[in-house]
């Protein structure tokens, strides 16, 4: 490895002293960063942190009021992000940005086309092209291949392909392996390798602490614009660095504790849901939850997960099946009267469906319940009822706000989301439904929620998670099923079940073969 | 809630409509001045014009008859504007003020010519103006279902309708409720009828200020509060909005979000058909085949103006309306056209429209990937809870 051999050239990337102002907030304050030649550099901080503001000051898509940037010990102006892709900068972000009716190849030249004369685009070169570019790197993807019918992995590597195809040499990547199963994550930390040792800078976001102690060759901590610290992975641990991004001891596993399921709280029998395209995403499942049980379900995202629990508190009406609860069949209820039935709702997309930003914090706290008293007479609001309710939520849940009267856009994500938790939460529940309740949240807010559904459950709620994490699964559930392609394919005990199992569950369905003889699997 | 009015937060909300305003007067002003040559009496570029334009377009207001022409002018501007602007809420686009405006005029119209004579004002004139304005939220009842039940967008379907209620208007002059043994075709006069708005501010009225302004201006005056109230401290106005805002999870909070849309677009041709009976019972009287009216272009206006807030829609309705008040003494005493004041209103509708468009990009260019901007971006003439 020749990380150490860079350090006596420039720094591939100098950003110092970046200063960047918003209004009320001082998003990045005097940051200084250098990445090596050949190095992997991870950018680790809560959201709102200040590294996404940062990266966009490097990739051209906002200007710093102060500070310099410097490309192998050369000062530059980064005007946009075509500028920044011209001096070798690109960045792969969370939400893929391709065209899922082109194929590979087509993708990865779009912008800067190999044409056949002035006209028209030269596709055969261009597969050609890409082929031998991904070939080179060991990236199993066919260049003709339509971007749709790839799986999220892949077309993650199309991605990746197409800063390739451009020459870079700083490869920013967003929160990458957020969508991806544990294989795909040690394929792209391969991968990650093999580039940085081919010569190229990586700079790696994210909040997850073992993948970049796994991965990185040095991790940078920012907390509230700063820069807090550099760490070697070999001289940190998960521990030290989760306290330097939240800035107090942060209990990384929350004690689960014994959970003591009571009576049969949800039954799901034989429940069908239809997807938007009108395809059957669950063409029918079954399973029960205790009362005082955590049931998690894990699951790559697009399997299904987010049609079923739709289905369950009423947004998405199923084709078929039934749902009781405590007896009640409460199929095809509408979101109100699940609501009004003792259940809890947490939503994947908490801006589509958990939250009207644009409204104070006091009407999301009751945007399930503005339309009975206390807090309406008939048809009249009563404001001070509203009003005191939410200061109450807003100290019993620490919810960080200004007031109650900001409008929920200006919380940061994980306060948003405790603005849920706090309306969902704060009453007796007979089944709170989750869905990735913690995902993009920094460490303090996770820690906090996955106390609260852990409290929630000892109270005596049926609780239902689904998550894509898979650590949050295997870390708070009683017990875990795998949705695959809408089916449920493995349960498991929430407290023995193996990480590479469920990981192979999710990726394929099932788990490998056990050789005949070999008993001993844990 | 009402500790808003005392933070930054209405003075943030003020900056835009007041600027828009500011840049159409020194738009206007630049206007008159390159063409004052056109204007008996001045030279090129004289840019004493504007001046003297803009003062007796003032002064055209400030005095007792152009202070009862403004409430006049306004009282239509605000119903229809708080029509308007209650489907801006909810994220509707209502551009069928005119056809309901007229639809309203008509029924109105025809409960005087039937019932009138024998019926008494006491009867006529309530009735007259229910039902125009019942007729009227028939007119937005209908896109509001058909956007409701199939997501017809009602920006089409409004329009198309405007031309429908226009020729039906067309075809009861000329025939159910023409004036029998009239030269021209026209309808009854309303004051023949015991039809017409009683006078409040004028000669023959309660109070002798002015001339002209007749009972609907009190409506009007009710109707921004009642709004208020509607929008703002009610569970119904809660769901408008929320609609509007983010329907999606409006679903989720147990909002019959397509029922919304009916009741809104309803409540909107309610308004504009209301507007429509007041403005024939208070000041035309009578309508000919070719009434017609602009105030579905100048609602839009008005309820760009105001925020689409009650209270902004009665301030914007009064602006405008004084206006037009002052366009005539402006024409008389210094030369330059009325028209202007329709150029001036255009301009301002032009600034709010392309100053929404860069806040909305501003806030998009700052967070690139987060929801907060696409929401705002839904609702692009409130600009925020306010």
């Amino acid at each position: 490895m020749t990380h150490d051999a860079s350090a006596t050239q420039p720094p591939a990337l100098e950003m110092r002293g970046i200063t960047k102002r918003y209004p009320g907030v001082v998003a990045n304050d005097h940051i200084d960063l250098d990445v090596r030649r050949g190095e992997i550099h991870a950018l680790l901080g809560e959201n709102g942190a200040g590294k996404t503001t940062l990266m966009n000051v490097l990739y051209g898509l906002a200007r710093p009021d102060e500070g310099r940037i410097l490309l192998d010990g050369e000062p530059v102006q980064i005007a946009g992000p075509a500028d920044a892709i011209a001096r070798g900068i690109s960045m792969v972000h969370q939400h893929f940005m391709l065209i899922p009716v082109l194929s590979v190849a087509e993708n990865v030249i779009l912008g800067s086309e190999t044409m056949a004369g002035p006209v028209f685009v030269d596709r055969a070169e261009a597969s050609r092209r890409i082929g031998e570019l991904a070939r080179r790197f060991g990236f199993d993807l066919d260049p003709d291949a339509r971007v749709s019918s790839l799986s999220v992995g892949l077309q993650q590597r199309v991605e990746i392909l197409k800063a390739l195809y451009r020459e870079t040499r700083i490869l920013v990547l967003d929160e990458p392996t957020a969508v991806l199963t544990p294989q795909e994550t040690e394929e792209i930390f391969a991968l990650l390798r093999r580039l940085a040792d081919d010569g190229r800078s990586i700079i790696f976001i994210s909040h997850k602490l073992y993948e970049v102690l796994e991965v990185a060759d040095r991790i940078t901590v920012i907390r509230r614009g700063k820069v807090i610290g550099e760490r070697k992975p070999s001289e940190t641990t998960e521990g030290e660095l989760a306290e330097l991004m939240v800035g107090r001891e942060v209990e990384l596993t929350v004690d689960r504790g014994t959970s003591h399921p009571g009576q049969r709280m949800l039954r799901v029998e034989d429940l069908r849901v239809a997807d938007d395209r009108r395809h059957e995403a669950v063409p029918g499942v079954s399973f029960d939850i205790r009362a005082g049980e955590i049931l998690g379900v894990a699951g790559v995202a697009g399997n299904g997960q987010d049609e079923l629990v739709e289905a369950i508190v009423g947004l998405r009406k199923p084709l078929g099946g039934r749902v009781t609860l405590e007896g009640l069949d409460v199929t095809g209820f509408s979101p109100r009267r699940m609501n009004e039935a003792g259940v809890g709702y947490v939503p994947a997309d908490r801006h589509r469906f958990g939250l009207i930003l644009a409204f104070p914090v006091y009407d999301n706290l009751v945007l399930t319940s503005y339309y009975r008293p206390p807090f309406a007479r008939g048809f009249i609001r009563e404001d001070d009822a509203i009003l005191d309710s939410a200061r109450a939520q807003v100290e019993r849940f620490d919810i960080r706000t200004p007031g109650v009267e900001v409008p929920t856009a200006t919380l940061s994500g994980g306060n948003q989301q405790k603005v849920i938790v706090a309306r969902e939460f704060d009453r007796p529940l007979k089944l709170l439904v989750l869905d990735q309740p913690t995902r993009g949240l920094d460490v303090g807010s996770i820690e906090f929620i996955h106390r609260q559904v852990i409290a929630k459950r000892d109270a005596g709620t049926a609780v239902l998670l689904v998550s894509a994490e898979l650590d949050e699964v295997l870390e708070i559930s009683d017990r875990i099923v795998v949705m695959y392609r809408g089916r449920m394919v493995a349960e498991l005990d929430g407290r023995t079940a193996d990480k590479s199992d469920v990981g192979l569950y999710m990726a394929t369905g099932q788990r490998e073969a056990v050789p005949a003889g070999d008993e001993a699997r844990s | 809630m009402a500790r808003r009015f005392l933070d930054g937060k209405v003075l943030q909300s003020l900056a835009e409509p007041v600027a828009a305003i500011v840049f159409a007067l020194l738009a206007g002003g630049i206007g008159i001045a390159l063409f004052s040559a056109y204007v008996p009496g001045h030279s090129a570029f004289d840019v004493g014009l504007p001046i003297q334009a803009y003062q007796s377009l003032i002064g055209g207001f400030a005095s007792a008859n152009g202070i009862t022409s403004t409430l006049v002018y306004a009282t239509p501007l605000a119903l229809a504007g708080l029509g308007v602007a209650i489907g801006f809420r909810a994220g509707l686009f209502n551009i069928g003020g005119r056809g309901q405006f007229l639809i309203g005029a008509v029924g109105a119209m025809a409960v005087v010519t039937w019932i009138g004579r024998d019926a008494g004002p006491w009867i006529t004139i309530p009735l007259a103006l229910l039902v125009g304005a019942a007729l009227g939220g028939f007119a937005g009842f209908i896109p509001g279902l058909l956007k409701a039940t199939s997501g017809a967008h009602e920006v089409v379907t409004t329009i198309m309708l405007n031309y429908v209620f226009l020729f039906v208007m067309a075809w009861s002059v000329l025939g159910p409720l023409t004036l029998p043994g009239a030269p021209q075709p026209i309808t009854v006069d309303v004051s023949m009828r015991n039809g017409a708005l009683p006078i409040l501010l004028g000669p023959n009225g309660l109070i002798d200020f002015g001339r002209g302004g007749h009972v609907g201006l009190l409506i009007a005056l009710a109707a921004v509060p009642i709004m208020w109230f509607l929008l703002f401290r009610t569970t119904i106005g809660f769901e408008i909005r929320a609609a509007g805002a983010n329907p999606d999870a409006a679903r989720y909070g147990g909002m019959k979000t397509r029922r919304l849309i009916v009741l809104t677009m309803t409540l909107a041709g309610f308004m504009c058909g209301l507007a429509g009976a007041t403005t024939l019972l208070g000041v035309v009287h009578e309508m000919t085949p070719g009434y017609d009216t602009t105030i579905g272009f100048d609602a839009i206006t008005v309820a760009l103006l105001g925020r689409s807030n009650p209270i902004g829609v009665g301030l914007a309705a009064l602006l405008l309306g004084a206006m037009r008040a002052g366009s005539q003494a402006m024409q008389i005493q210094a030369g330059v056209p009325a028209e202007l004041v329709d150029a001036l209103q255009a301009i301002i509708l032009l600034f709010l429209v392309v100053n929404v468009l860069r806040r909305i990009m501003a806030s998009r260019r700052r967070r690139p990937g987060s929801a907060a901007p696409a929401q705002a971006a839904a609702m692009p003439a409130t600009g925020g809870a306010a």
